[in-house]
Parts: structure tokens; C-alpha cells; sequence
């Protein structure tokens, strides 16, 4: 109640230091990306596409510190500038697959009977196509454009959301109170939004940040096969296929956006991780 | 007196609380009891009952320690013992029978090898001597087929032979002391009697010393030489069992013996007879339905029911029987297959989307466990002011009052609006439960156990609360229950059910002479009371075999057939027992005539 109220900084603190450690590492690198995205392409110190040095795969300098690419570009501002994209696009198509998912499964949950039953048969079918096979012939047949990209995302992620909103939401339906709003004469609506919906936000927030994960994943190994963002856009997987003819040399260039896409994933995994075995210990 | 047996002299238990600071939820706690005798620990719950029983096996729970005291069960210093010599003394010299047995058992091993687990553990006996030791206790503990039982998995057992089952697992080992922690509570009166009998027996026989922990002074009045009665944690008397019944010093011993002699909470005056609710040749039950109309598990069979209009029906019968069905085919949960219900003279749908919302209304249902009735997201406001907007469009400030005068009726403080359900005890929650069903201002309420998961003294405040609604809002009540002194103290009319089919029904006056239908006899008569030496005043009839399985009947056959100990050979098993009115006014579904019934009745008159 008391804690609802407090300004929602000091809340994320006390959450955090309530955290193990690898939680606290795992905050930190989910705050420090977060804050990459918002704020990097306004700090980055050079123009996206700028050739700013003469020196191509140069190494860590005080005026390039993450070093240049193929081109002699700065390597900070492009992976400022990448993982905008990386995070910005994985973030709506892992937010598109969670909604969808979601609301297919409580209402399918609430309504029950055939339609339930004909919903989760279709969603099984859904899941049992490989993403990635998916995401290589939807860009195949129409091109690689961001809308795409997010669509297919969120289409390969959807059942699996679904998947586990449901088996959630099936819990809850069972639930005393649940069946008091039904003999209390509630529609479908009032019982999955008001009654269900509440009790699996925290599981289904923690299957958000997986998805995620997965989504960062597709994206980033699309981008690496030249099939998903396109030049002169450059997304964090971009960034390490233009430059992976530097991996001989051990160029920071191809090290450092292959870096910043492990420890957003690690990132988040470690966070979601702590939270969601703090909240099994408060419930036991 | 010679050097009793287990001492617990000075004892204090800490606990950690939520903000980290310690208290103690156990005070200064000494008693003694002497060798081959029966001492109880008796309270509410939360009175630190099971923290003092585990502290005889040496146990703290999580987040408790022993702060002080000693705990000594022959020349053994319990709580001065390491871990390895815990180990050996738990399962050893001292063992535990725990509440609920189901817990207990490994569905995926067979009986025996789980009963003589703690001989093999301990390394005391060889397997085939700890095999006859357990078909020896088998047998003492009146269990079915002794030498087969053993060769079953837990699955294939019935809740109250898996009780005793666990009783022989605990006493295999001949251990000094046991300690049984409420061990009946989750069984119905019935079957609980034969555990009782079971445990009595063993416990006498074989001169085991014994603690018994319960909330239930009936049963420790058969069960206990001694008596301790606590509270928060503290001894609030102790005596010889007989004094403690018939003289209690305490005031909080007078309201624990008060609240378990329910009084009468309704009046035999006269009352108007416009049936509000009649339910007619009534059948429903679970799963798909077949060709012929009939779901697959049947669960209630040609049921009739009235309640006129301001008063209580009583519904009555051992778990499973279809109390709770019958109140969710009446709420609209469950479709009826047959029959008819009818409200206020319209006939009711009994599908929910065919409901009008005047008739979700009109009729509240209130479920037995308040634990999981109150959506934990919500806040007591949220959950009261729901059933105001939605019935009446009642918003805002309007539904503000309403709610401070809605927690008003159920005696709760208005403060606690702003709470979670988690934030409040059982008692609480049910009366926000019960709130919730008023704020609709219903006609008709049905309460399913409402009072079943409450302390003694809770559960009495409940049904004061109840009747205190009744005279002063003229609601009336489907009131289901297992505990037939609790129907017999708010209730007009009463109902027994048996197996999902009405077995006896009649006024409660009427229900406290005989004849009684053979169920409902058996029923009355295994209802422990509180005095000492009822249980070895019990005729042997009360503990007729019960059957193994309440296998379907042939259709239309008497359901009580298999456990019924007048049942006529020939007539019984053949045709279907005509529904007798007797001139008190009571129907019974039985085959034999009311002299004949009540000619080898084990209850005589009650009075109430
Ligand atoms: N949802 C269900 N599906 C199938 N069987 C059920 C269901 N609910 C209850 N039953 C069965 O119906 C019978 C009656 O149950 P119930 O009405 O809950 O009895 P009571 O309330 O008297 O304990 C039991 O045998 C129970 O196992
Ligand atoms: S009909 Fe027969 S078996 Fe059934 S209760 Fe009566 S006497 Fe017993
Ligand atoms: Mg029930």
C-alpha cells in the first residue's frame, strides 16, 4: 500500500537491494543498456556513418575508446547507435508476441470448451515451426524491412507466450474466487481482466524478459547473415558480421558488439532469474 | 510419583517475526507426564501447540530456535542433542503421527515398505521380523485384511486406514513416547471413531507414553489422562481430564468447553411457509454427457428439497457425498441433468448464461474456504464495492458508506478496507466473505462449511453472526455442513445426504428422536461427546466394517446398503427402499417401518 505510493526510483532501489548478487549484476547491466538505448545515439561522439579515423580496426584509443571498424569508423557511436536498434526492435516484437499471447490465453482460459480446446490445438501447431526457419523465408519472399522483421519476431514468439499464459491462466480459472465472480453473474470480460489477469503478471513478466532474450537472439543471428537490418542501418549483429574479417586480428571492432549482445541477454536472464526466485521464497 | 516419564520444564520457543526482531511464541511451558500415559495439548490454532509437540522430537521449525527451558524423555536431554543423535532419536525413542497421512506416504512404494522403512533406517530388526511386527500392529489397529494390507499402494487405501497406517509406521520402532499431532481432524466423524478406537486400543495395550495434540476437547476427553490447555503460547491450566470438563478454572478453558456445546441459535416459533427455494427430483453431476442425458459421474439422485421463505435447511453428510455439488447446481456452477429448481415460484435456469441478473442477486453463494475465495490483487474494497456497482450501479462515495457499513455487520473495523486478503486471518476472511455475499442483498444465501476451517471459538462468533442477520435482514439459508451439532444449532429443517441421494429429511425437532434412518443413527451417534468414557460406553455397533469402497449401487438400490448394519437380506439387496413419512413429520428412505428402525436404534432422544 504504503510502497504503491513512493516515487518509483526509490522502489526500483529498495527492489534492487533486495536482490542477490547476480541479481544486482544483472539490474545494473539491464539499467545500463536501457539508458544505452534511450540516451547513447544523443552521447555518441560521432556521426553513425562518419569515417573518423584513418586507421581501420583500430584498436582502444582515448579519441576512439572502443576502437574503429572496417572503415575507420568510430566503434562507440556505432554500437551506441546499434543497440537503439537491437533493443528497440526486440523490444516491440517481444512486447507484440507477450500481448498477444496473453490475451488469446485468458479469454480462450475463460471462455473454455471447444473454442479453448480449438485455439490451444492451433497454437501447437504454430509452435512446432522452427523461428528461424520462418524469419529466413518471410525475408526471403518479402524483404528485410524493420516492420518485417518485428512481425515475424512477434508472429515465432506469440504460441510460446501463449503456451504459458495459459497454463497459468487454467490455474487461476480453477480458483475459489474465480468461481464466486462466476455465481456472482460476471461476464467473460470482467473475469479474465479483473479476476485472472492480476494473479499471473509477475510469471508472465518474467516470460516477457525471456522472450525477449530469444528475440535479441533471433535478431542479431538474422542481422549476422546479412538478412535482417540492412546498411547503412547497422544493429548490433550488423555490426559483427561487417566486421568479422577483424576477428583474425582480435580487432575490438568485431569483440565489442559480439560483448554488448552477451551481457544484454546475460543481462536480463540474471535479473529475471533473482526476481522470480524472490518471489517463490515469499510465497513459500 | 515416581520420576515421570517425559518432563518439559520452563520451555520458550523465539521466533523470527517479519521485521527481523524475535518473540516468543512459546512462554514458559513445564509439564511431566508419567510413563504409559496420555497427555494433551489443547488451545486454538497459532497457541503454539505443534511448536511444543516437535519440540519433544528436538525440532524447531524454520526461523524458530529454543531459547530456554529442557525437554527430557527418560534420562535423555533432548534438546542438548547434535544432529546425528536427533537422527537416532527421532523415528527411535520418540515418533510422530502427523495430521494429514496422504502427506506422509509415497504413493509409488507399496504400505509395507514405508511402515518398516524406520526398522531398516535404525538397523534394529531384520525385514522379516519388522514384516510380522507390522501385520501384529495391523491387526491391533483393526485394519482390513492385516496380512494383505501391506502389499498395497497408499492410493488403494481408504483416508482413515491410511490414519492408522501411519500410526503402525510410527509405532514399529517401539518408540517410548509418540506424539499425535490432531490426527483426526481431516477424517468425518464416522470413520474418525474407529481411528480413535484404533489408537486407544494400541496406545493401552502396549503402555506407550503419548502426547495428543488437538483443538477438539470431545475427542481428547476419550483420548487424554491429562489436559493442558494453552494459549498464546502459554499454559493456561492443566489437570486431570475429568476436572479440566467438569471444573475448569480458567475463563479460557470456560469459552474453549462453551464454544464446543453449540446453543441453539434459532427459535421454534412459527414461521410463514411460501417456499422461497424447491428443488424437485434434482440429479447432476460431473464430465460429459452421455446419450442419456446423465453426466458421466454422478454425484446427486432424486433430490427434493424446500426452504420456505426466512429459514435455514441444514445439509449433512461425510465428505464426498454431494453437499457442495448441490450448492453449485443451486448457484448456477454446475447444470442440472434432471429435475427442476424453482426460486420465489419462477423456475430457475440452472445454466448460468440463462440467468437474469436479478437472480444472481437474489441468491449468494458463500464457499467453504475463505483462504482462496478473496482474489488476493484486490484490496477488501475493491472486493466489497463489486457486488454494489455491479448489482446496483452503486459508485463512489455512496459505495464508500456502504462498505463501511457492510464491514460494520460483520463486526469488522473499517481500517481494514484498505487491506489484502493475505493481511488478514481466516476469521477475518470470512466474515469479508460473508460481506461480500450480503452486499448483494440476497434473499437467499448459501453458506458451504462456512465454519468448518475456523477455531471453535471463530466459528461460534460466525454462526452468531449468521442468526443475527437472519432475524434482523430475513435472509434465508442453504446451510452445508459436515458437524451435525453446528446443523442442529442454526438450522429449521435438516437434510442427510448419503452417497448423493437424500437418505433422511425432517423438521430439527424431528431429527432429535428416533427412528432415524440407519446413516443418519450411525451419523448421531459417532459424534464424540465431551465427557470422558463415552468412547468405551460406544456399543460395538458403531464400528460395523466399513465397506471398502462405496461401489455404485445396482439403480435405485438403498446407497447405504454395503455399510448398513439392519439391512434385511434379500429385500434390501433387490428392491429400491420406498421414501417412508413417519407422524413426526421426517422422511427416511428405508425399508424397514419406523418401530422396527427405531427398535435397534443405537441414539435415544436428543435433547437440543
Ligand atoms: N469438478 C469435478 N469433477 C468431477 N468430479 C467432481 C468434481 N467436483 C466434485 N466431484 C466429485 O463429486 C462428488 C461430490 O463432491 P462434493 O459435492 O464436493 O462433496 P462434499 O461437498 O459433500 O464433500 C465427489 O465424489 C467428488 O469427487
Ligand atoms: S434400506 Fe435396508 S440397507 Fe438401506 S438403510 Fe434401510 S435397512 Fe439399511
Ligand atoms: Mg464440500
Amino acid at each position: 500500500m504504503i510502497a504503491e505510493r513512493r516515487h518509483w526510483a526509490t522502489r526500483a532501489w529498495a527492489l534492487m537491494k533486495g536482490l542477490p548478487l547476480a541479481g544486482r549484476i544483472g539490474f545494473a547491466l539491464v539499467l545500463f543498456w536501457a539508458l544505452a538505448a534511450l540516451l547513447g545515439p544523443s552521447l555518441a561522439p560521432h556521426p553513425v556513418g562518419a569515417v573518423v579515423a584513418m586507421d581501420v580496426y583500430g584498436t582502444f584509443t582515448a579519441a576512439h575508446p572502443l576502437g574503429t571498424d572496417y572503415l575507420g569508423r568510430d566503434m562507440l557511436s556505432r554500437i551506441l547507435h546499434g543497440a537503439r536498434l537491437t533493443i528497440g526492435l526486440a523490444l516491440a516484437a517481444a512486447v507484440a508476441a507477450s500481448v498477444t499471447g496473453t490475451t488469446i490465453a485468458i479469454l480462450s482460459a475463460t471462455i473454455g470448451g471447444w473454442i479453448d480446446e480449438g485455439v490451444g490445438r492451433l497454437m501447437d501447431a504454430l509452435i512446432s515451426i522452427p523461428s528461424k526457419m520462418l524469419a529466413l523465408v518471410m525475408v526471403a519472399s518479402f524483404g528485410a524491412s524493420p516492420t518485417l522483421l518485428i512481425l515475424t519476431a512477434a508472429f515465432s514468439y506469440t504460441p510460446g507466450a501463449f503456451r504459458i499464459a495459459r497454463s497459468l491462466a487454467i490455474n487461476v480459472r480453477t480458483l475459489d474466487y474465480v468461481q464466486a465472480a462466476r455465481a456472482r453473474g460476471e461476464g467473460t470480460g470482467y473475469i479474465a481482466w479483473v479476476e485472472i489477469f492480476p494473479n499471473m503478471v509477475n510469471p508472465m513478466l518474467a516470460d516477457f524478459g525471456l522472450r525477449f532474450v530469444f528475440v535479441v537472439l533471433l535478431l542479431s543471428g538474422m542481422s549476422f547473415l546479412g538478412l535482417g537490418v540492412q546498411p547503412p542501418d547497422a544493429d548490433l549483429g550488423s555490426l559483427v558480421r561487417e566486421n568479422i574479417s577483424g576477428l583474425f586480428e582480435g580487432a575490438p571492432a568485431v569483440v565489442m558488439p559480439a560483448l554488448a549482445i552477451a551481457s544484454l541477454t546475460v543481462g536480463v536472464n540474471l535479473l529475471i532469474d533473482a526476481l522470480s526466485g524472490r518471489s517463490s521464497q515469499v510465497e513459500q | 510419583m515416581a520420576q515421570p516419564h517425559v518432563q518439559v520444564t520452563g520451555l520458550c520457543v523465539a521466533a523470527r517475526g517479519p521485521g527481523g526482531s524475535e518473540a516468543l511464541i512459546v512462554r514458559d511451558v513445564s509439564f511431566a507426564i508419567p510413563k504409559g500415559q496420555v497427555l494433551a495439548l489443547i488451545g486454538e490454532s497459532g497457541s503454539g501447540k505443534t511448536t511444543i509437540a516437535l519440540s519433544l522430537l528436538g525440532y524447531a521449525r524454520p526461523g524458530c530456535r529454543f531459547a530456554a527451558g529442557t525437554v527430557r524423555i527418560g534420562s535423555t536431554d533432548v534438546l542438548s542433542l547434535d544432529d546425528e543423535e536427533l537422527y537416532r532419536l527421532r523415528g527411535g525413542q520418540v515418533s510422530y503421527i502427523a495430521q494429514s497421512a496422504a502427506a506422509a506416504f509415497n504413493p509409488m512404494k507399496t504400505i509395507m515398505d514405508q511402515v518398516v522403512e524406520g526398522t531398516a533406517i535404525h538397523g534394529t530388526l531384520t525385514r522379516s521380523a519388522s514384516e510380522t511386527r507390522a501385520v501384529e500392529l495391523f491387526r491391533a489397529l483393526a485394519l482390513p485384511d492385516p496380512e494383505g494390507i501391506g502389499s498395497r499402494y497408499p492410493h488403494q487405501v481408504s483416508g482413515g486406514q491410511l490414519q492408522r497406517l501411519m500410526a503402525a509406521m510410527a509405532l514399529i520402532t517401539e518408540p517410548e513416547l509418540v506424539v499425535l499431532d490432531e490426527p483426526t481432524t481431516a477424517l468425518d466423524v464416522t470413520t474418525q471413531i474407529e481411528v480413535l478406537r484404533a489408537f486407544r486400543h494400541v496406545v493401552r495395550e502396549r503402555g506407550t507414553t503419548a502426547v495428543y495434540v488437538s483443538h477438539d476437547l470431545a475427542v481428547v476427553a476419550q483420548m487424554a489422562d491429562r489436559i493442558v490447555v494453552l494459549s498464546e503460547g502459554e499454559v493456561r491450566e492443566s489437570g486431570a481430564t475429568a476436572d479440566i470438563l467438569e471444573r475448569p478454572r480458567h475463563d479460557y478453558t470456560r469459552s474453549l468447553l462453551a464454544a464446543a456445546r453449540p446453543k441453539p441459535r434459532t427459535t421454534d416459533e412459527p414461521r410463514e411457509d411460501t417456499p422461497l427455494l424447491e428443488v424437485r427430483d434434482l440429479g447432476a453431476g460431473y464430465g460429459r454427457v452421455g446419450a442419456d442425458g446423465l453426466p458421466e459421474i454422478r454425484v446427486l439422485d432424486a433430490i427434493d428439497l424446500t426452504i420456505p421463505r426466512g429459514a435455514t435447511l441444514g445439509v449433512i453428510g461425510e465428505s464426498g457425498c454431494g453437499k457442495t455439488t448441490l450448492a453449485r447446481v443451486v448457484a448456477g456452477l454446475v447444470p442440472a441433468a434432471r429435475g427442476e429448481v424453482r426460486f420465489d415460484g419462477e423456475p430457475l435456469p440452472t445454466n448460468l448464461h440463462q440467468r437474469t441478473k436479478e437472480q444472481f442477486r437474489r441468491i449468494q453463494i458463500v464457499f467453504q474456504n475463505a483462504d482462496t475465495v478473496l482474489n488476493p490483487a484486490h484490496t477488501i474494497r475493491s472486493i466489497l464495492e463489486r457486488p454494489l456497482a455491479f448489482y446496483r450501479g452503486v459508485t463512489g462515495e455512496a459505495a464508500g458508506r456502504r462498505v463501511a457499513e457492510l464491514l460494520d455487520l460483520v463486526k469488522l473495523p473499517g481500517s481494514l478496507a484498505d487491506r489484502r486478503p493475505a493481511e488478514l486471518s481466516g476469521g477475518q476472511k470470512q466474515r469479508v466473505n460473508l460481506a461480500r455475499a450480503l452486499a448483494a442483498e440476497p434473499d437467499l444465501i448459501l453458506c458451504d462449511e462456512v465454519t468448518s476451517a475456523l477455531d471453535t471459538v471463530v466459528g461460534a462468533a460466525i454462526l452468531d453472526l449468521l442468526a443475527e442477520l437472519r432475524r434482523s435482514l430475513g435472509v434465508s439459508y442453504l446451510f452445508i455442513s459436515h458437524d451435525i451439532s453446528t446443523v442442529r444449532a442454526v438450522c429449521d429443517d435438516i437434510l442427510v445426504l448419503y452417497a448423493g441421494r437424500k437418505v433422511e429429511s425432517g423438521s430439527r425437532s424431528a431429527l432429535a428422536a428416533p427412528p432415524y434412518h440407519p446413516y443418519a443413527d450411525l451419523l448421531i451417534a459417532s459424534v464424540p461427546e465431551l465427557r470422558t468414557g463415552w468412547l468405551e460406553g460406544l456399543p460395538p455397533r458403531v464400528t460395523i466394517p466399513i465397506a471398502e469402497t462405496h461401489a455404485a449401487q445396482p439403480a435405485g438400490l438403498c446407497p447405504f446398503l454395503d455399510r448398513c448394519p439392519l439391512r434385511v437380506p434379500g429385500l434390501c439387496d433387490r428392491l429400491a427402499p420406498p421414501r417412508q413419512r413417519f407422524p413426526s413429520g421426517k422422511e427416511v428412505l428405508c425399508h424397514r417401518e419406523g418401530e422396527d428402525l427405531a427398535r435397534h436404534q443405537l441414539n435415544t432422544a436428543i435433547t437440543t
